[in-house]
């Protein structure tokens, strides 16, 4: 290990670090960030969800978005996978059904951008471990 | 490197380690490995959750889930369920015994919702062994701002006004301690930290040095530089092995990136730390005895003044600070004072952990904000009274404190509310009693532990605890009388103002607080020779309900004496002169045919 010499040094290395922690922190107050969940069923992972987390990942990052992505279990869509599901600050969840890379990033730019609401939108009828 | 998706925070605390959390995260490491998911699935050992009762905890970010009672072979099931298809495992979440339901995720367990998390932030969020995750979570940060951006006074006020007061017991402020050492001038002065952490059932300090110990050596350096100090020990008990080993980890780590040693972060200071191990007496944990015990010295208090910050360890400046008590200034630092106080109540700022204990339904750690009611946190943090029972008191303060009862919910809990109702906030301890506790038997419990601990120094505290842990003999024996309760107070006003060190001063607490909220129950055990709550063995008998007993000889036959006869399908009975009252008979009958009268 090297020596930490200067606050700058300090500084430096903790940028270069804290993305270690980041999601620890971030997940301690979910309040006030654009929480996404995507369905990972069996259906989800053939049909390209993990493609698509890692996408939502890194563009909400390089679009300096304060998110919190996680899976969840099958949503019970299986006909329209993969599914992402939004919640904004202080909204209901809105889930998107058939999404492909294009429509993560519309879902990015119009939805959680600016609230524009897009076409395949599926009534949250469904169950997840949250509302039992 | 690797962007992980998914945490798995496996504690690897005291309480957990012990129910085999090692394999456990072994396990899981095994299972995220097997399925390629090292690159998606981050797994790590953190410090206490708090939770430790039903432990080992794991705990899966981002969704916060919180998995309970884990067992090492639960690592494949986690894996494949959580990881890999995003399906919780329910059979592992925490049911709550209150609401009768499973709780998905740590952010609606009633446990969390109102606890306020500072001296704890670190502990359950970051592997203690590994400095980066440390520095990560903005670590070393604030000592980097003292030291570069500050001056010792600019420090000192910062400290000061926060209103932060120690959390060893005391409740001295922290900020005017700091400026006391600093204005005596000497050529060498030390900074302590007081890690002896010897109240029954108390595990704050401990689970704050395992789970961030660098956040104790971070504001040790931020102390040392703020009075002047180079030279820092650490007294610790002997009996805490883990959060000795991972503080001598801790060191190592902060000494090689050079945050600890000579002209740390080219600021001209310098500044280190040594452990130094106690035998684990309580009263080395007082200030003055744990100073000669690190002498070499016996370890008992001697009168003050001098206080440690005239004339302390070597008779140097020393100052001393609690664990808990340096856990919070990194913060305070990096978030400001103003930040701080306006946490908490007016003279108390702040957060308080407790070890939450005793009859109640969520056994743990928890650190909630001064000023917070006993009501919530009983029946809110900790879940109410187990089995649906009456709750009867709770005590705080440990040895030193004092027993409150229904009356004093909701006082705000501070360091002089407490005080005020005949109590304390002492180091953290809180233990809840229900309406099977008997108030005599938990006064002589706690003058058990006293009289153990009492160094022998001064004979108020050695002869005078003895005196009055007799004296409660006698009453839980139902030989006493109304004019020994008059003894019993009077004695314990002579210990409180005649003994030479705290423990001494406030060891009688516990018998005085009980005897003032629980008068009727010392009366029931004097002129009636009754113990209301059937402890006290003594004045208790076991006896057969005629009406009930089916005669299905289950007690007679798991009476370790042999005193109950009755042939089969016929009443039976206790023999009382041979009966020990081991309560087995009591267990046993499944027609409740015997009772406690
Ligand atoms: C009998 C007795 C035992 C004590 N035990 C402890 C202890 O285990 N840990 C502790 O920090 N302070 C303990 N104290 C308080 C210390 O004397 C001292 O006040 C404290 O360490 C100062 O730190 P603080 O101001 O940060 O609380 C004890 C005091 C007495 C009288
Ligand atoms: S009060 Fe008790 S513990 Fe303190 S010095 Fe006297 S005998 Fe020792
Ligand atoms: S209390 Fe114990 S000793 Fe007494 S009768 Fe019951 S089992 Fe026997
Ligand atoms: S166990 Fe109960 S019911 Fe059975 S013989 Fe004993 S007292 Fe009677
Ligand atoms: S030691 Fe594991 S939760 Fe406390």
């Amino acid at each position: 290990m090297t020596k930490i010499k200067s606050l700058a040094d300090l500084k430096k290395m903790k940028s270069e670090l804290q993305s270690q922690v980041a999601l620890r922190e971030k997940s301690e107050t979910p309040e006030g960030r654009v929480l996404i969940r995507v369905g990972m069923g069996t259906s989800g992972i053939a049909s390209g969800a993990k493609q698509i987390m890692e996408f939502l990942i890194d563009e909400l990052e390089k679009r300096n978005i304060d998110a919190i992505v996680s899976q969840t279990g099958d949503m019970g869509y299986s006909y329209a996978e993969p599914t992402v599901e939004v919640t904004l600050p202080k909204q209901e969840p809105i889930v998107f059904g058939d999404v492909d890379q294009k429509k993560a990033d519309d879902i990015i730019e119009k939805y959680i951008k600016n609230g524009e609401l897009l076409d395949g939108i599926i009534p949250a009828n469904y169950e997840t471990i949250d509302k039992k | 490197m690797a962007k992980y998706k998914m945490h798995m925070l496996v504690c690897g605390g005291t309480g957990c380690h012990a129910s085999e959390g090692q394999m456990l995260f072994e396990n899981l490491k095994k299972e995220v490995q097997d399925n390629n998911l090292e690159n998606d699935v981050q797994v790590i050992a953190t410090g206490c959750f708090g939770f430790c009762e039903k432990g080992p905890i794991v705990k899966v970010i981002p969704d916060n889930t919180f998995y309970v009672s884990v067992e090492p072979k639960d690592a494949k099931e986690i894996v494949a369920e959580h990881a890999l298809k995003g399906r919780a495992v329910k059979r592992l979440l925490y049911f709550d015994p209150v609401r009768k339901e499973q709780i998905p995720d740590s952010k609606h367990m009633g446990f969390y919702k109102k606890q306020l998390r500072i001296a704890l932030r670190n502990c359950g969020m970051i592997d203690p062994e590994n400095i980066n995750e440390y520095l990560a979570a903005d670590g070393y940060e604030a000592m980097g701002k003292v030291l570069l951006e500050m001056t010792p006074e600019e420090a000192i006020k910062e400290v000061m006004d926060s209103g932060l007061r120690g959390r060893g017991g005391g409740g001295f402020p922290t900020g005017l301690k700091w400026q006391i050492a600093s204005k005596n001038h000497a050529d060498q002065k030390y900074v302590v930290c007081n890690a002896d952490e010897g109240d029954p059932g108390a595990f704050m300090d401990r689970s704050i040095l395992e789970g961030d110990p660098h956040t104790v050596l971070e504001a040790m350096v931020i102390n040392g530089y703020a009075i002047g100090a180079t030279k820092g020990l650490i007294y610790i008990r002997a009996e805490y092995p883990l959060a000795i080993h991972r503080l001598k980890i801790a060191i190592d780590q902060a000494r090689e990136y050079g945050l600890l040693g000579t002209d740390i972060l080219g600021s001209g200071f310098d500044f280190d730390v040594e452990i130094r191990y106690g035998a684990g007496a309580f009263v080395c944990g007082e200030e003055t005895a744990l100073i000669h015990s690190m002498e070499g010295e016996r370890g008992e208090p001697t009168f003050k003044p001098p206080f440690p910050a005239q004339s302390g360890y070597l008779g140097k400046p020393t100052n001393v600070n609690n664990v808990e008590t340096y856990a919070n200034i990194p913060v305070i630092i990096t978030k400001g004072a103003k930040w701080f106080s306006s946490i908490g109540t007016e003279k108390s700022k702040g957060t308080k952990v407790f070890a939450l204990a005793g009859k109640i339904n969520n056994v743990g750690l928890i650190e909630v904000p001064m000023g917070i009611t006993l009501r919530e946190v009983i029946f809110e943090i900790g879940g109410g009274i187990q089995g649906g029972k009456k709750f009867k008191a709770v005590q705080t303060g440990g040895p030193s404190g004092g027993c409150l009862t229904e009356k004093h919910l909701d006082t705000p809990i501070d360091f002089d509310n407490l005080l005020s109702v005949g109590s304390m906030m002492g180091s953290g301890g809180m233990i809840v009693m229900d309406e099977d506790d008997c108030m005599v038997a938990v006064a002589k419990f706690y003058l058990e532990f006293t009289v153990e601990e009492s160094c022998g120094k001064c004979s108020p505290c050695r002869i005078g605890n003895k005196r009055l842990h007799e004296q409660l003999d006698i009453i839980s024996k139902g030989n006493a009388t109304e004019k020994d309760l008059d003894n019993l107070r009077n004695l314990s006003n002579v210990i409180k103002d005649t003994s030479l060190c705290g423990l001494g001063q406030t060891s009688p607490n516990p018998v005085l607080s009980t005897m003032d909220n629980f008068w009727d129950e010392y009366l029931a055990h004097v002129n009636e020779k009754r113990c209301p709550s059937g402890v006290c063995k003594d004045l208790i008998r076991y006896e057969v309900i005629a009406e009930n007993c089916v005669g299905c000889t289950a007690c007679a036959r798991n009476c370790p004496v042999n005193c109950i006869s009755g042939e089969r399908k016929q009443l039976h009975v206790i023999d009382q002169a041979l009966c020990i009252k081991c309560n087995a008979c009591l267990e046993k009958c499944k027609f409740n045919a015997i009772a406690v009268i």
